[in-house]
């Protein structure tokens, strides 16, 4: 056996592809299936694509590093259920480009974090977490509602998510910029809006501009909410 | 045959980009140790975070991550490839000069965009896969023309065999550009922007994260690191590679078995079952290579223990493979689903990769710049081999206090996440753990501004050597460690 070693020690090609197909293995037999087998991801009601605004603030939470300290994915344990809710289901983040699951919980899991506290208390927290919960260790964020939103490129943001599989529709895109602005104007008229993305969070604004705070919320309180868990029979629920 | 090799012209090996990326990587050690330093202190005091969007927390936790693994890791591993590749090869680097000189840059360039893309706010959130896809592409280029280098060196070789080491360098390569490629897929939203989304979502996406995110510590940081080990013990020691056999088994049962491991990143999560147990089955059995390369590297000691009492250097990198051992055992363990339940998203997670970071990775890279810098800058010996030992010592009880303290934080945060009451509700709310672990943050920061200060005098030593009058060393005998190593 170790003579036939030399194939490999004196041949650097042999040994390339060697390593090549020995490593290839585990990769396809584990990754590979999650794409065809189709219930990797449940079939449930009420998922829908992100909200202009709430995909705007989901980028703000990518860029700000929030998934350093907050997980989004309650395990199937029963403390984790008791403490956040429901265990997290993959068909919650079939849109999730990319996910944000975490892998350290420095502060709480927000998986359903969404709707647990009121606006206000959201643009207090980030403004000033040690005012809200003196003994928390979050960074302050007072700059996120200072710091007016970029919005002139959300339909490029939609489109490439499009292109990626979330299914965002041409009047979904066209409707984008007026979307995001209803949901950051409590006077606006939401119907359409609420009509395209149902259980979206109008934040209050400022009144003058929206600005990255509006958005941050306006993701944070969607998290979790849009399947009904309770009209959800566990047998669809099982993979 | 010694006397063969001796007979053919001596080879002119590149050096000097061996010297720069020692410097660069001696250099970035002490960025990452600085920043990790901070924001450890970021986690104990939080108003260090100065509610500045630069200076936050989650942006630099990145820089921390990427300074440490990518540019103090990868410089060493880059620089210590060239020079081993070449010596065991008996061949000067392939592609001449201005290829070397293009990937030694263009690294650097990489790591230095990286580290401000992550301040300025350019993150694709994938851990240890930060940078954003126009990087990703710069360093795909890299990473290829160091394939090349590395490739065309062991094609133009004049040892009939390739060395072990430098098939743990070449399966630390080419695996490497396979996990950057397939994981960092992303569609950028336009030509003109930085903000990309990835092609994967949610559960898929999960798996090829931490399918490249475990492997970057298998490949990156185990196999590359491994290559080193087989080099420089052995020449620091003076003995061959313990076993031959051993190295091939381990070899070929390790890259097989690591590339499955990454599921154990999503226990209980909704990654299905099946992968969970396929991935948790697999990280147990990567226990036995693991422990093969160790056994490999500490046996390669025999009859020259003598010599860890005189060569602090030498001690660096056996400590280095007993971490290994230490933390190649803890992984299988923590990759149990049900100590995975007490142990994910707590600090045990932080402290077990500290142990490989600091304790393998850091002391490998520590021993064998310790023996290479006075052999590439034509020294007689280190400046200091006191301030070694120091080194060593501070260095070392740096570690213990870091990893003691978050195991202990770690087991005390899973414990109260769990506990309930004596009426069956939770007992404690998420915020009395955070409170609970502050004397244990306060303790791991300790353990870090003493491997900052080892650092430091690391640093310090090798300013000195190289600034010392050079010495006619006598020129290194022409055995290929491959004819030491034997059959």
């Amino acid at each position: 056996m170790f003579i036939r070693h030399e194939f490999f020690e004196k041949n650097a090609i042999f040994l390339l592809i060697g390593t090549l197909v020995t490593i290839a293995i585990g990769g396809i037999v584990e990754i590979v299936p999650l794409f065809t087998i189709e219930t990797t991801v449940e079939h449930v009601d009420g998922m829908r694509p992100y909200s202009p605004l709430e995909l705007r603030g989901r980028d703000i939470y990518v860029r700000e590093g929030c998934y350093l300290c907050h997980s989004q994915q309650i395990r199937t344990l029963r403390d984790e259920v008791e403490r956040y809710g429901h265990y997290s289901i993959a068909a919650e983040s079939m849109y999730d480009h990319p996910f944000q699951w975490g892998s350290k919980r420095i502060g709480p899991d927000l998986a359903r974090v969404g709707g647990k506290y009121s606006n206000d208390w959201h643009y207090a927290h980030l403004h000033n977490a040690q005012a809200v919960v003196p003994e928390s260790i979050m960074p302050h964020y007072g700059f996120l509602a200072e710091t007016p939103l970029e919005t002139d490129d959300i339909q490029s943001r939609m489109k490439a998510l499009r292109t990626v599989g979330v299914p965002y529709t041409d009047e979904d895109i066209a409707n984008a910029k007026a979307d995001l602005l209803t949901q950051a104007n409590p006077d606006a008229d939401s119907a359409k809006l609420m009509g395209r993305y149902p259980k979206a969070n109008i934040v209050p604004g400022n009144g003058h501009e929206v600005t990255e705070a509006d958005a941050l919320v306006a993701y944070l309180q969607m998290l979790g909410t849009l399947v009904n868990f309770a009209d959800t029979s566990t047998e669809r629920l099982q993979q | 045959m010694s006397d063969h090799a001796l007979a053919e012209p001596r080879v002119v090996y590149n050096d000097a980009v061996v010297k720069k990326f020692v410097v660069a990587s001696l250099f970035w050690a002490i960025v990452a140790f600085l920043v990790g330093c901070y924001i450890a202190a970021e986690l104990t005091w939080p108003a260090l975070n100065l509610g500045l969007s630069f200076s936050n927390f989650g942006r630099l936790r990145p820089v921390h991550t990427s300074a440490a693994i990518f540019a103090f890791g990868g410089s060493a591993l880059l620089g210590t490839s060239f020079y081993v590749v070449q010596r065991t090869c008996r061949a000067r680097l392939f592609g001449g000069e201005a290829l070397a000189n293009f990937v030694f840059w263009g690294y650097q360039f990489f790591i230095v965009m990286a580290a401000l893309s992550y301040v300025l706010g350019f993150s694709q959130s994938k851990e240890y896969a930060e940078p954003e896809w126009h990087l990703d592409l710069w360093l795909t280029v890299v990473w290829v023309c160091y394939l090349l280098i590395f490739l065309g060196t062991i094609l133009k070789r004049s040892e009939p065999h390739i060395y072990v080491a430098n098939w743990f360098y070449l399966a630390f390569i080419v695996t490497i550009a396979v996990l950057h490629i397939v994981n960092n897929a992303a569609i950028p939203i336009s030509w003109y922007s930085a903000k990309s989304y990835s092609v994967y979502a949610g559960v898929q996406d999960a798996l090829v994260q931490w399918w490249y995110g475990h492997n970057a510590v298998g490949f990156f940081l185990t196999a590359g690191f491994l290559g080193m080990m087989y080099y420089f013990i052995p020449k620091a020691a003076g003995r061959p590679v313990y076993s031959y056999r051993l190295s091939i088994v381990h070899f070929w049962t390790l890259i097989f078995l690591y590339i499955w491991a990454g599921p154990h990143h999503l226990h209980w999560t909704a990654l299905p079952d099946w992968t969970q147990t396929v991935g948790m089955a697999f990280s147990i059995m990567l226990w036995m290579p693991s422990w093969g390369g160790m056994i490999n590297g500490i046996m390669t000691l025999s009859g020259a223990w003598d010599k860890l009492r005189t060569d602090p250097g030498l001690r660096f990198s056996v400590t280095a493979v007993g971490f290994y051992g230490m933390s190649t055992f803890e992984g299988p363990v923590m990759s149990v689903r049900e100590v995975n339940a007490l142990s994910h998203y707590t600090d045990w997670t932080i402290g077990h990769v500290h142990s490989g970071a600091l304790g393998w990775v850091a002391f490998i890279v520590f021993g064998s710049f310790y023996y290479l810098i006075p052999v590439l800058w034509n020294r007689k010996a280190l400046y200091s081999v006191r301030l070694v030992a120091w080194h060593y010592w501070i260095a070392t009880l740096g570690i213990v206090l870091y990893i003691v303290s978050m195991w202990v934080a770690g087991i005390m945060e899973g414990l109260m996440w769990r506990a309930y009451d004596k009426f069956g509700f939770l007992q404690y709310s998420f915020v009395e753990s955070v409170v609970a672990i502050h004397p244990f943050f306060v303790i791991r920061l300790l353990g870090g501004v003493f491997f900052l200060i080892g650092g430091l005098m690391m640093v310090f030593n090798v300013f000195m050597t190289i600034t010392s009058e050079s010495t006619e060393r006598p020129r290194e005998p022409l055995i290929a460690p491959a004819m030491l190593a034997g059959a």
